[in-house]
């Protein structure tokens, strides 16, 4: 792999900020660019998940387009990548640019204004709703009762429950470990404490996904830099190298049909990532593992091999992802603590840890971390290594 | 009010099935695969000999959810979503509201029996307990 990220950036996110998600966009691209040491001049390619969309409010309100204009870019190659491996799939596809000559420096970007969407009345989040018909993989999903990923989630859940004996205690204990993570990260929208108590006696969203089980939706943006290995010898960080990229998928694309749903396409692309690398899980430093939904979050674990199917529970119980644990996860406070940037926050996190830049968080000597994104039959993992 | 599913070739039969109170599923005519959702080609032999049939319309709880967050103004919360293996149909399973039963009644294993209610042009499944019977 001749590829490395060099740079990334994030705004100052937040709820309900009324910002344009411009502003956003260009404080996390200036962000990015300061730390690679690298100007908009430098920027050759862009590209993004999943392009401009307004199906749901917020969710993509910018497109490689507008902020070519914005950012007075010229470049030699675009593109947006709603249809790939997760949120990765622009940084995947990035890496393929650079690695064949087609960029040297691609600026990956999500930008999102869920946040300020769902204040102004405008709900957020539920695909096709204000619409009279849906098709493709929604239409099984949508009319049927189940708007949310909440619901598809929760299904999941509850047949991983049935099957390994997790409670929700299990899923809090990931919530609470986010949560105190986001205390040491001044970045991190949720700062007050999450007691056990708090994450129980929280509404019930879908069974067995209560409040605190979801991530958040914020305003906000965040840039990855993606070079040419010998580019990014000219980088101001020390580049971290894209050791190896994981996108296998198969099963449908359904969240009801795939044989066994205590798995999820997260297990397929994990399988793929680790027949790429020399690396094995007990090479791995930090983690950010895609919580849009807790449960994601034990399923990845078992995923990438760092427990075995059905012991994420007693690895989670036995406190090896909170802070002080050997493999942490979502250190910035993920998604539930930290702020929906779908993926893109995670692997800035991610990042930040493997330059030792993560502040009161920061994992002594962290060299290699992995990250993952998607739930459901949509997942990419990447493993990244600092030489 | 909740979006409808677009009507195509391939899926109408399951769509509208509910007007005969009939579980339409795809199947294969080649190997006899049951294919859902439905599709114009067997995804496991390739033949374009793929026509909807009408299965016993029953089937047996995979897993579940009881949904309390109201998604839209208009919904009535909770109720439960069924995530259905269905008899006759291997490998196939249909997702739809619970009725019939509290929603806290809902449980993995549980027998169930499919229903329809119209909306525009399609019927929509709901699945309903078979009493007294457990997989």
């Amino acid at each position: 792999m001749k590829a490395a990220i060099t740079g990334t950036g994030m705004s100052d996110i937040g709820r309900n900020t009324g910002r344009p998600a411009m502003l956003h966009l260009a404080d996390a691209a200036d962000r990015a660019l300061a730390r690679a040491g690298l100007t908009l001049a430098d920027i050759d390619g862009i590209c993004t998940y999943p392009g401009k969309a307004d199906n749901s409010p917020g969710m993509s309100p910018l497109g490689t387009g507008e902020v070519r204009n914005a950012l007075g870019l010229q470049t030699c190659w675009h593109a947006a990548v709603p249809d790939g491996p997760a949120q990765m799939a622009p940084i995947m596809v990035a890496a393929m640019a650079v690695m064949t000559g087609q960029a040297r420096h691609v600026l990956c970007f999500r930008a999102l204004t869920e946040s300020s969407s769902q204040s102004a009345g405008r709900r957020a989040s539920i695909p096709g709703a204000g619409r009279a018909e849906i098709g493709g993989w929604l239409s099984w999903l949508v009319p049927v009762g189940a708007m949310s990923a909440a619901n598809w989630a929760g299904w999941m859940a509850t047949r991983y429950f049935h099957e390994f004996g997790m409670t929700r205690e299990h899923l809090g204990m990931v919530a609470l470990g986010e949560r105190q993570f986001a205390q040491m990260n001044p970045a991190a929208v949720m700062q007050k404490p999450l007691t056990m108590d708090d994450y129980l006696a929280a509404r019930m969203i879908s069974t067995p996904l209560g409040l605190f089980d979801c991530d958040i939706p914020i305003d906000g943006a965040a840039v990855v830099i993606v070079s040419a290995a010998d580019a990014a010898q000219d980088c101001r960080m020390p580049p971290l190298r894209i050791e190896a990229l994981g996108s296998a998928l198969r099963s449908q694309e359904t969240w009801d049909q795939r044989a066994d749903l205590t798995t999820m396409g997260a297990h397929d692309a994990a399988i793929d990532l680790w027949s790429r690398t020399a690396f094995k899980p007990g090479d791995v430093d930090v983690l950010g593992l895609y919580d849009g939904f807790s449960i994601f979050v034990p399923l990845w674990l078992e995923a990438l091999g760092f427990c075995g199917h059905g012991e994420a529970k007693d690895f989670i119980a036995e406190g090896q992802i909170g802070p002080g644990g050997r493999f942490p996860v979502n250190t910035g406070g993920g998604q539930m603590s930290g702020g929906r940037l779908h993926g893109f926050g995670l692997l800035h996190e991610t990042c930040l840890q493997l330059w030792g830049d993560a502040g009161a968080r920061q994992v002594a000597g962290a060299k290699t971390g992995v990250c993952a994104m998607g739930g459901g039959f949509i997942a990419g993992a990447m493993l990244l290594h600092r030489d | 009010m909740r979006p409808l599913p677009e009507l195509t070739p391939e899926n109408t039969a399951f769509w509208t099935g509910g007007a005969q109170s009939k579980l339409m599923i795809a199947f294969c005519g080649a190997c006899d695969k049951a294919i859902h959702p439905p599709q114009v080609i067997c995804p496991a032999c390739q033949s374009r000999d793929v026509s909807p049939r009408e299965v016993a319309g029953s089937g047996t709880v995979y897993s579940y959810t009881v949904n309390h967050q109201p998604w839209l103004p208009d919904m009535a919360v909770p109720f439960a979503i069924a995530v259905v293996d269905v008899d006759d149909a291997p490998g196939v399973r249909v997702t739809a509201p619970v009725t019939g039963c509290a929603p806290e009644a809902v449980m993995i294993g549980q027998r169930m029996h499919i229903a329809f209610e119209p909306s525009g042009e399609v019927w929509l499944p709901l699945w309903t307990p078979l009493e007294g019977a457990a997989a």
